[in-house]
C-alpha cells in the first residue's frame, strides 16, 4: 500500500474529480463530501510520503512497472515531498473554506465546478511528483486548462481575462515543450535523473544553452515573473472567489518549484550558476521585478487586485533567491515557496470572507470591520505580517535567509529590494487596516455588531493563520531536516 | 555565404518550423480579432508538434511497425523513432483541448460584448 | 562569573500576559476584566521577583524556545540588566493598571477591553525584550511590541490618531526593518552568532572603521524607539494616546526598550572596549548629546503639557545612551540606574498630566494657572517627579545623574559633564514654571469651575510613584546591586 503512495497522490484527486462530476449529475449534495474525502486522503498520503522520505530517503515509483529511463517515474525527494505536503494541505483547507462561496455562486453547476477544482489539484500534485520532463508538460497543461475554465466561470470580464491567460499560458507551456524537444534531440532521454547525468557531459553545447533559456522563459511566463506577468492581475482578479483562493496560492508556486527542480537538479548548479554573469543578471532582474511588483501593487485601488499583485513580488523573491546560487539563497527560496503557499492562502481566504459578507470591497464599506469580523481581520493581520516579514511568522525566517544569501553573494541590490518591498507591503496592508479601523470625522466607536463569515470559512482561515506562526517557530526544524538536505551537491 | 545557404538548405525543416512559430506568435500578439489570435496560438502549437515529429526521422528508415516473427533481426536504425510521435499524440490532445476551451471562451465573450475585436471590447469595458 | 541555569521562569514571565484571553472573555464585566489585569500584573511581578535572588548571586536563568537558524535560536537569558528592566516595568504595570481604571472610567473611554488586552500584550513583549539572549529574540519581541502598541497609540480612532499612528509605524517599523535587520544580518554573517556576549561578537570580524561606524549607526538609528534625533518625532506625535499609554509605554516600556536595545548592542554586540579602541564611541556620544540639548530646547517652547513631557523624555533617553558610550563602570551604572529613575519620575509626571485632564479637560500649560491650589496632591506629585527628572535630591534622579557625571570624570571627558549640567538647567527651566504656575499662578475660571482632586484610582498610583522617586534616593540598594553585577562584566 505504502509503495503506491506516489501514484496515489495523483490518482486519488483524479478519480475524485470524476466522482464529483458524476455526483453533480446524480446528487449534487454529495459533491462536497466526495471531494473532501478525496482531498483528505491526498493530504494524508502526502504527509505520510514526506515522513517516509525523511526517514528513508527518496521514494521512486515506476508507472506501469516500466523502469526508467524508458518508463515514466514519479520521484519524491525532500524537495518535492515538502511541496507536496504544502499544496495538498492547502487544497484541503481551501476546499472546506470555499464551500459557502461555491454554494452561493455555482449551486447549479456544483459538479462542474468541484470537478474542475479536483482536476486542478491533480495537475499541480502531478507536476510536483513527476520525474519525467514530458509528463510534466502534460500535467502542467491539465492544471492550466482547468485553471482557464475555473477563472472563466466568473461573469463579466472573466472570460476575456481567462482568454488572455490562455494565450500567454499556452505560449509559455509551448516554450517549455520546445525546450524539452531540444533536450531530447541532444540526449535521447526524457527522464529527469537520466537527463541530469547525460547533460553533465554536454556543458558546452549550444543547443543545451538554448534549451535552458527557452525552458526558463516558458516557466517564467507561467509563473508570472515580471515582465511576463501581464496575464496574472486580470485573470486572478476577475475569477470567482473560490477559484482565486484555489489557484492563487498554488499555480505560480508550483511553477516556481518547477523552475527550482530544473535549475538545481536537471541542469545542475554548476551549469545553471556557472554561466558567468547569467545568474548575476537574473538576480538584478529579479530585484527590478520586486520593485516593479511593489509599484504595481501600490497603484491598485481594488483590494483583490492589490493582493494579487503582491504575488508578483513573492515570485520575484523566489527567482532571485534561486539564482543567488548559494545555500542560504536557495534554502530561503525553497522555504519561501512553502511559506508563500500558506501566506497567500491566508490572505486570500481572509479577503474572500470579507467579500462574502460585504459584497464589495470598497474602502468606504470597510469601516468598523475589525469589530464586525474580528477573526477574519485577525487572520488577515497575521497573513499581512507574514508577508511583510515580521517575526515570529514564517515570512520573516524565509526573508532572513534570502537576505543572508544576498549578502553573502554580494547582491546588495537584492537586499535593498527585499527590504524596500517589506516596507511597501506594510504600507499596502495598512491602507486596508486603516480603512477598517478609523472612523470618518467624529469618533465612531465599535458599536458594530459582530457579523462574521460562516464558521466553515472562518475556522479553516484561523487554522492557516495559526499555522503561519507555527511554521515560523518550527522553521529551524524544517530548514535543517527537510530543506538543507534537499539541496543538491555542488551548491556552495 | 555558401556556408549559410548550406546550413539553411540542409536544415530546411527546422527553418519551416521556425517560420511557422513566428507566424503563430505574430498572430497571437499582433492581431486584434480574438479568433485570429486563437488561430495563431494553434499554429504556434502545431509548429512545435511538427518540430518534435521531424526529430524522429532517420535516413532511409521506415515506419516503426514490426511484423510478427522478425523480432530477432531487428535493427533500430531501420525504423524511425516512434517516441516523438507518441509524445505528440498527447500534445495534440492538449492542443485540441486548449483550442476547445479558447473557442468556448470566445463564444462567451461574444455573447457578453457582441464583438470579437479586442480593441472594441476594451472600449466597452472602459466605458462601463 | 556565575552559572547558567535552565529555567522556565523567563518564559512564564512573558506568557503571563496570555491573561489576554480571560480579559477578552470578561469584556462584559468591567470589574472582572480589570481583576484579570491585576492578576496578570501581580503574577508577572511575582515571577520577576522570584528570579531576583538567582540573578543577585550572579547566575543567569536561561530558556531556549526554538532553534531557528544555525547558531541562533529564540532564547531567553536573564541577567542583571534584564532583571533590572523587568523589575521596573512589571512594578510600574501594576501601578499603571490602577491608574488606567481611574482614567478610562473617568473619561468613559470606548473599547476598554481592547485597551487592556493590548496593554497586556505590550507588557509581554517588553518582558521578552528584557530577557532576550540574543539579537534575534530581541528583534522578534521588539517588532511584536511595535505592533502591540499601535492600537494603544491610536486608541481614539480619529484623524489625529491616524496620522500619529502612521508616523509611529513609519519611524519604528521602518527603522527596524530598514536598518536593524540588515545590520543584524551583517553581524550574523561575520560572526555566525547573535548571542549577547560580554566583549562583543565583532572583535574578529575584520570590519574597517567605516564599516563598523555604519553598522553602529544603523543600530542606533534603527532602534527608533530610543528616539534619538532626528528619528524622534514619533514620540511627541504619540501623545494623542490616552495618558496611561503615554505614561507606561512612552515613559517606561517602549522607549526604554529602545535604549535597552542600544545598550545591549553597545555592550554585548560591539563591546565598549572594542568600540572605544575603534574611536567610534564619541560619535554616538555626540549624537546623544545633540539629542539631549536639542530636545530640552524644544521642550521649552511647548505649551501642551504632554508634548513638553514627550520632548523631555527624548532628551532623558539620550542620557542613557550617552552613559553607555563612556568606557566607565560608573557611567554604565548611572545609565542603568537612570532607566529606573527616569521611569519613576516620568511616570509620575504623566500621571499628573492625565489627572489634570480628567479633572479639568485642560491640556495646555498656559491654562493651568492656579490649578495647584485646587489639586494640591497632584501638583505636589508633579513637583517630586520634576525634581526626579531634573536630577535633584531627595529624588532618585539625582543618584543616576551623579553616577553619570562621575563616570564622565572617570574617563576624563568633560563635555558629557557639561551636557548633563546644561540639560539639568534646561529641564528645570521647563518643569519648574509649571509647578510655580500651578501653585502661585492665576488662571481663567479656575476658581469658578469647581475643580476637585482627581479620582482616587488616579491619585493613589501617582502618590505611589512619587514616593517611589523619593524612596529610590534613600534606598537605592537593590538597583545598585544589580548594576554592580552588570558592570563587573
Amino acid at each position: 500500500m505504502t509503495s503506491q503512495l506516489p501514484a496515489l497522490v495523483v490518482t486519488v484527486p483524479l478519480l475524485t474529480a470524476f466522482a464529483a462530476f458524476a455526483a453533480g449529475w446524480l446528487k449534487p449534495k454529495l459533491c462536497f463530501p466526495v471531494g473532501l474525502t478525496g482531498l483528505g486522503i491526498t493530504a494524508l498520503s502526502s504527509i505520510w510520503l514526506l515522513e517516509k522520505v525523511l526517514g528513508a530517503g527518496s521514494v521512486t515509483y515506476e508507472l506501469g512497472g516500466w523502469p526508467a529511463p524508458w518508463g515514466i517515474v514519479y520521484v519524491v525527494d525532500r524537495l518535492s515531498g515538502v511541496v507536496l505536503g504544502a499544496i495538498s494541505l492547502c487544497a484541503f483547507i481551501q476546499w472546506i473554506a470555499s464551500r459557502a462561496s461555491v454554494k452561493s455562486q455555482f449551486s447549479d453547476r456544483l459538479g462542474a465546478f468541484y470537478g474542475l477544482q479536483l482536476l486542478f489539484v491533480t495537475g499541480v500534485m502531478g507536476i510536483t511528483v513527476t520525474g519525467d520532463a514530458f509528463n510534466l508538460y502534460v500535467l502542467l497543461e491539465i492544471a492550466s486548462i482547468t485553471a482557464y475554465a475555473l477563472i472563466a466561470m466568473g461573469g463579466g470580464r472573466a472570460p476575456l481575462s481567462s482568454l488572455n491567460y490562455v494565450f500567454m499560458g499556452t505560449i509559455g507551456a509551448c516554450f517549455y515543450l520546445l525546450g524539452v524537444g531540444y533536450l531530447y534531440i541532444m540526449t535521447g532521454s526524457l527522464n529527469m535523473a537520466d537527463l541530469a547525468s547525460i547533460l553533465q557531459g554536454m556543458r558546452s553545447s549550444q543547443a543545451i544553452l538554448v534549451a535552458f533559456v527557452i525552458i526558463i522563459v516558458g516557466v517564467w511566463l507561467k509563473m508570472g515573473f515580471f515582465p511576463l506577468h501581464g496575464w496574472l492581475p486580470n485573470a486572478y482578479t476577475h475569477a470567482p472567489w473560490p477559484a482565486t483562493t484555489l489557484i492563487a496560492p498554488l499555480m505560480t508556486k508550483v511553477m516556481a518549484y518547477v523552475m527550482m527542480r530544473l535549475v538545481l537538479f536537471l541542469f545542475g548548479p554548476e551549469y545553471s550558476f556557472g554561466f558567468l554573469g547569467l545568474k548575476n543578471v537574473v538576480v538584478w532582474w529579479a530585484s527590478l521585478a520586486v520593485v516593479a511588483g511593489c509599484m504595481i501593487a501600490l497603484s491598485q485601488k481594488d483590494l483583490k487586485r492589490m493582493i494579487t499583485c503582491i504575488i508578483l513580488i513573492e515570485i520575484a523573491y523566489m527567482v532571485g533567491g534561486t539564482f543567488l546560487g548559494n545555500r542560504s539563497g536557495i534554502t530561503g527560496a525553497i522555504f519561501h515557496l512553502v511559506n508563500d503557499v500558506f501566506m497567500t492562502l491566508c490572505v486570500f481566504l481572509a479577503v474572500a470572507s470579507m467579500a462574502f459578507r460585504q459584497r464589495e470591497l470598497e474602502m468606504v464599506s470597510m469601516e468598523g470591520l475589525f469589530a464586525r469580523m474580528p477573526f477574519t481581520m485577525g487572520a488577515l493581520v497575521t497573513g499581512a505580517l507574514s508577508i511583510v516579514g515580521v517575526p515570529p511568522t514564517c515570512g520573516f525566517f524565509s526573508k532572513w535567509l534570502l537576505l543572508k544569501g544576498a549578502l553573502e553573494a554580494g547582491h546588495y541590490e537584492f537586499m535593498a529590494a527585499l527590504i524596500l518591498s517589506s516596507l511597501v507591503c506594510l504600507v499596502l496592508f495598512f491602507r486596508v487596516f486603516e480603512a477598517a479601523y478609523y472612523g470618518h470625522g467624529e469618533r465612531s466607536h465599535g458599536h458594530h455588531r459582530m457579523r462574521e463569515a460562516p464558521l466553515g470559512m472562518v475556522v479553516p482561515l484561523l487554522v492557516v493563520a495559526i499555522g503561519i506562526v507555527a511554521l515560523g517557530l518550527m522553521s529551524g526544524e524544517i530548514i535543517s531536516s527537510i530543506i538543507e538536505p534537499a539541496l543538491p551537491r555542488g551548491v556552495l | 555565404m555558401e556556408r549559410i545557404l548550406e546550413v539553411v538548405i540542409a536544415k530546411y525543416n527546422y527553418w519551416i518550423y521556425i517560420v511557422l512559430m513566428m507566424i503563430g506568435l505574430y498572430g497571437v500578439i499582433a492581431k486584434n480579432n480574438l479568433v485570429k489570435k486563437i488561430v495563431g496560438m494553434s499554429i504556434f502549437q502545431t509548429a512545435i508538434i511538427l518540430f518534435f515529429i521531424s526529430m524522429g526521422m532517420k535516413k532511409g528508415a521506415t515506419i516503426p511497425i514490426i511484423i510478427h516473427g522478425q523480432e530477432a533481426s531487428l535493427r533500430a536504425s531501420d525504423y524511425i523513432n516512434p517516441l516523438p510521435h507518441v509524445l505528440m499524440l498527447t500534445a495534440i490532445v492538449v492542443a485540441v483541448s486548449t483550442l476547445g476551451v479558447a473557442l468556448a471562451l470566445a463564444v462567451k465573450i461574444y455573447k457578453e460584448f457582441n464583438t470579437l475585436e479586442e480593441d472594441e471590447i476594451l472600449e466597452k469595458i472602459r466605458k462601463s | 562569573m556565575g552559572t547558567e541555569v535552565n529555567s522556565l521562569l523567563p518564559l512564564l514571565a512573558v506568557i503571563v500576559s496570555a491573561a489576554v484571553v480571560p480579559i477578552l472573555a470578561s469584556s462584559r464585566s468591567a470589574n472582572v476584566r480589570e481583576a484579570w489585569t491585576f492578576v496578570a500584573a501581580f503574577g508577572k511581578l511575582g515571577i520577576v521577583l522570584a528570579m531576583l535572588p538567582h540573578v543577585l548571586r550572579g547566575n543567569k536563568l536561561s530558556f531556549e524556545i526554538a532553534p531557528v537558524f544555525p547558531g541562533v535560536s529564540l532564547a531567553f537569558r536573564v541577567d542583571a540588566m534584564g532583571e533590572l528592566f523587568a523589575l521596573v516595568s512589571s512594578f510600574l504595570w501594576i501601578v499603571t493598571s490602577a491608574y488606567s481604571i481611574g482614567y478610562m472610567r473617568g473619561l468613559k473611554e470606548h473599547s476598554q477591553t481592547r485597551y487592556y488586552c493590548y496593554f497586556a500584550l505590550a507588557m509581554s513583549s517588553t518582558m521578552g525584550v528584557a530577557f532576550s539572549a540574543n539579537l534575534l529574540t530581541l528583534y522578534v519581541f521588539y517588532e511584536l511590541l511595535s505592533f502591540a502598541t499601535y492600537p494603544l497609540v491610536t486608541h481614539h480612532q480619529d484623524e489625529e490618531a491616524r496620522s500619529a499612528g502612521r508616523r509611529y509605524l513609519t519611524y519604528i517599523v521602518g527603522g527596524s526593518i530598514g536598518l536593524v535587520l540588515p545590520a543584524m544580518l551583517v553581524c550574523y554573517g561575520s560572526s555566525q552568532t547573535l548571542d549577547f556576549t560580554p566583549g562583543g561578537i565583532l572583535v574578529n570580524s575584520g570590519f574597517s572603521r567605516l564599516e563598523l561606524g555604519l553598522l553602529l549607526f544603523m543600530f542606533v538609528f534603527g532602534f527608533a524607539k530610543a528616539a534619538i534625533m532626528p528619528f524622534h518625532s514619533w514620540l511627541p506625535a504619540a501623545m494623542v494616546a490616552p495618558t496611561p499609554v503615554s505614561a507606561l509605554l512612552h515613559a517606561v516600556a517602549v522607549v526604554k526598550v529602545g535604549v535597552f536595545s542600544i545598550l545591549r548592542v553597545l555592550g554585548w554586540v560591539f563591546g565598549v572596549e572594542f568600540l572605544s579602541n575603534a574611536e567610534l564611541t564619541w560619535l554616538v556620544g555626540l549624537v546623544a548629546s545633540g539629542t539631549i540639548i536639542g530636545a530640552s530646547l524644544v521642550a521649552l517652547t511647548q505649551d501642551g503639557l504632554k508634548r513638553m513631557l514627550a520632548y523631555s523624555t527624548v532628551g532623558q533617553l539620550s542620557y542613557i545612551v550617552l552613559g553607555g558610550t563612556l568606557q566607565s563602570g560608573l557611567a554604565w551604572k548611572g545609565a542603568l540606574l537612570h532607566i529606573a529613575m527616569h521611569a519613576l519620575g516620568k511616570i509620575t509626571l504623566f500621571f499628573c498630566a492625565g489627572a489634570i485632564y480628567v479633572a479639568t479637560k485642560k491640556e495646555r500649560i498656559s491654562e493651568m494657572g492656579g490649578i495647584g491650589r485646587r489639586m494640591p496632591l497632584t501638583m505636589s506629585a508633579f513637583l517630586v517627579g520634576a525634581l526626579c527628572v531634573i536630577g535633584l535630591p531627595p529624588t532618585g534622579g539625582f543618584t543616576s545623574k551623579w553616577f553619570l557625571c562621575l563616570g564622565s570624570l572617570e574617563v576624563g571627558q568633560i563635555w558629557p559633564l557639561v551636557v548633563l549640567l546644561v540639560s539639568s538647567i534646561l529641564s528645570a527651566a521647563y518643569l519648574i514654571p509649571v509647578v510655580y504656575k500651578g501653585f502661585f499662578g492665576s488662571g481663567p475660571d479656575i476658581e469658578a469651575e469647581g475643580i476637585r482632586e482627581a479620582p482616587g484610582w488616579c491619585l493613589a498610583p501617582m502618590v505611589v510613584s512619587a514616593t517611589g522617586c523619593i524612596l529610590a534616593f534613600f534606598f537605592p540598594e537593590p538597583f545598585l546591586e544589580l548594576t554592580k553585577i552588570i558592570v563587573r562584566k
